[in-house]
């Protein structure tokens, strides 16, 4: 079959692999119908998340149509059933699925031994993904295994096309929990940094969830116009002070939410010192993430303010304000995403036309574009914000 | 290198049977060739000075040659990095640098003059790649090139902003997935307790 193959530093390749098996009888297969590039699939461009070895495919948000069941999915799924398959890969049995803390399932991390050693405990395993979560072959392919895949699936109806569901299994969920784990209030004011796909649902999630105010920060003219489309108003940190602006917006208090959706890659600018002395440490290897969006929420939150994490951070960062995170009693909520919590609600949200999630689409090319498609989406070309593959 | 990866894959996992194109473009590779020249190059000023001044007929200069080195190894590591652009570019300073450094050994008194004339010509061409790669991956990964398209009617919300405000605070946060009550209900006073019937 064909597949976006990682072979290193920012080399996709669009190579012809061999077609995935059952290995274990909970086990399915699915023929992808439609796949996604997300944001996070930059950081692996850019080598960013450590354990990526070459010949890992790529990709992490798809969905398509069982072909084929291992013999323990006991009914759960059978061939012909659509799909949306979620990024996180889960037993539904253990402790942390039951409490529904999906993306940290005990299970399902085939690597936990490595994991373990570096997290201090091994989190679930991902598609598409460093080996620390298990290095499972991703879905920007013809077929993808699907492990656990009795639990690890949505199920979604037919009708709909695959534009409206596909981000089900990432960046819909991804920007919802970001917003819920705000608690957002009517009287909120919530300020979401980064509006590429992930912000822009998160800007949209925040607005169904009832803040009174939507605050959207980037530099991208076309993402901010996304943006305030979507409900927001915002604010380009190339033409004025992000502080100073939230600031003025809110009476001089801060927001009382903040949401980072852009993590470890924070744009590089001169005007901004910190950001400079990141990329130079990140170049050497002294730094792995650059968190100048922690440092500005940390700064601007409203004491006793809430700060959401859905932005990946890959390892260690430099020069966190932690008396001022600890002074003004700010609570920090993060994780990678607990797909299926979310998913049944969300899917009703999309048939009874609360959300049609496919606004952000903007790009969608073959399979065989895929590696062109990572340069365009990482260098902004065109207008790009969102790229779908079709296998 | 696809088969040493593939031992830590699965036997059910699909392996690499042929390669593609990359997204890599030869301006990328470029870069790639440059930065590793680079490195070596500098490790050589670094760990050789000596035979360095001493084929060019400027001995006495081997701090200068070591800085070179360090430099070297600096835009190398940017060259090699995701702004390979800006390594190209620090490249090209560092070659005027080099230029210059030659061409004042050319003098006549020079011994090794044949070499220092040698040395610069290579300069001169690995500038000239330095320069045509910076040029190349200016255009190929140009910021935003392309197309400007207008999002201003991408809502997402297909009945309306208005209508959309709100629309999920019929949401509840199941149980046990919320870490934390809500700020609201920990500022809110305790409910008077109930006597016990």
């Amino acid at each position: 079959m064909k597949a976006l193959v990682w072979h290193g530093k920012e080399d996709i390749r669009y190579d012809t692999v061999s077609d995935p098996e059952i290995e274990h009888p909970r086990d399915a297969i699915v023929k992808v119908t439609s796949c996604a590039i997300c944001g996070s699939d930059l950081h692996l461009f850019h080598n960013f998340i450590p354990a990526m070895m070459p010949g890992d495919i790529m990709g992490h948000e798809m969905m398509g149509e069982v072909v084929e069941v291992g013999s323990g999915v006991n009914g759960h799924l059978k061939k012909g059933d659509r799909v949306v398959v979620p990024f996180t890969i889960i037993c539904g049995e253990c402790d942390q699925c039951k409490r529904g803390n999906f993306s940290v399932c005990q299970n399902s991390n085939r690597k936990k031994h490595l994991a373990d050693k570096v997290f201090g405990h091994a989190t679930a395993g991902l598609f598409g993904y460093t080996h620390l979560t298990g290095g499972y072959p991703g879905g920007q392919a013809e077929y993808l295994r699907v492990p656990f895949a009795d639990a690890t699936h949505i199920k979604v109806p037919d009708g709909i096309p695959d534009e409206k569901l596909l981000f089900l299994g990432d960046i819909f969920p991804t920007g919802w929990q970001a917003a819920v784990q705000c608690d957002i209030q009517p009287t909120d004011t919530v300020a979401i940094w980064g509006c590429g796909p992930v912000g822009q649902m998160a800007i949209r999630s925040a607005v169904l969830l009832g803040a009174q105010r939507v605050v959207a920060i980037d530099r991208v003219p076309e993402r901010l116009e996304m943006a305030e489309a979507g409900g927001a108003i915002t604010i380009n940190f190339d033409e004025e002070s992000v502080v100073e602006r939230l600031n003025e917006l809110t009476g001089g208090e801060g927001p009382e939410k903040c949401i980072d959706a852009v993590g470890l890659e924070a744009h590089v600018t001169p005007s901004l010192p910190d950001t400079v002395y990141d990329r130079a440490k990140q170049m050497v290897g002294m730094e792995s993430d650059r968190p100048h969006v922690l440092r500005e929420m940390i700064y601007v939150c409203r004491p006793a303010g809430v700060i959401s994490i859905p932005g990946v951070y890959g390892g260690l960062v430099d020069k966190i304000p932690m008396g001022q995170l600890m002074n003004k009693g700010l609570t920090i909520r993060t994780g990678q995403t607990h797909v299926n919590r979310w998913t049944d609600d969300l899917l009703r949200r999309i048939e009874e036309g609360q959300i049609d999630p496919s606004f952000v689409i903007t790009h969608t090319v073959s399979l065989e574009e895929g590696p062109e498609m990572y340069k365009v989406f990482r260098d902004k070309q065109d207008s790009c914000v969102k790229v779908v593959l079709k296998p | 290198m696809n088969y040493l990866s593939n031992i830590a894959r699965s036997e059910g996992d699909p392996k690499v049977i042929r390669s593609g194109p990359s997204s890599l473009g030869s301006s990328d590779r470029l870069a790639k060739g440059l930065g590793w020249f680079s490195i070596g190059l500098g490790l050589a000023g670094l760990i050789a000075p000596r035979r360095i001044t001493r084929s060019l007929g400027m001995e006495g200069q081997e701090a200068i040659v070591r800085a070179f080195g360090a430099r070297e190894i600096g835009t190398g590591i940017v060259s090699l990095s995701v702004d390979k652009r800006l390594g190209l570019w620090s490249r090209v300073a560092g070659d005027a640098l080099d230029i210059a450094t030659l061409t004042a050994a050319m003098g006549r008194d020079n011994p090794k003059r044949d070499n220092v004339q040698l040395a610069l010509a290579m300069v001169l061409g690995v500038t000239a790649l330095d320069v045509i790669g910076a040029r190349a991956l200016g255009s190929r990964h140009e910021y935003g090139r392309g197309e400007r398209r207008s999002y201003r009617d991408r809502s997402g919300f297909p009945k309306g902003i208005q209508a959309a405000r709100g629309m999920a605070r019929d949401f509840g946060t199941p149980s046990e997935p919320r870490a934390m009550p809500t700020l609201a209900s920990v500022s809110e006073p305790a409910p008077p307790r109930q006597a016990l019937t």
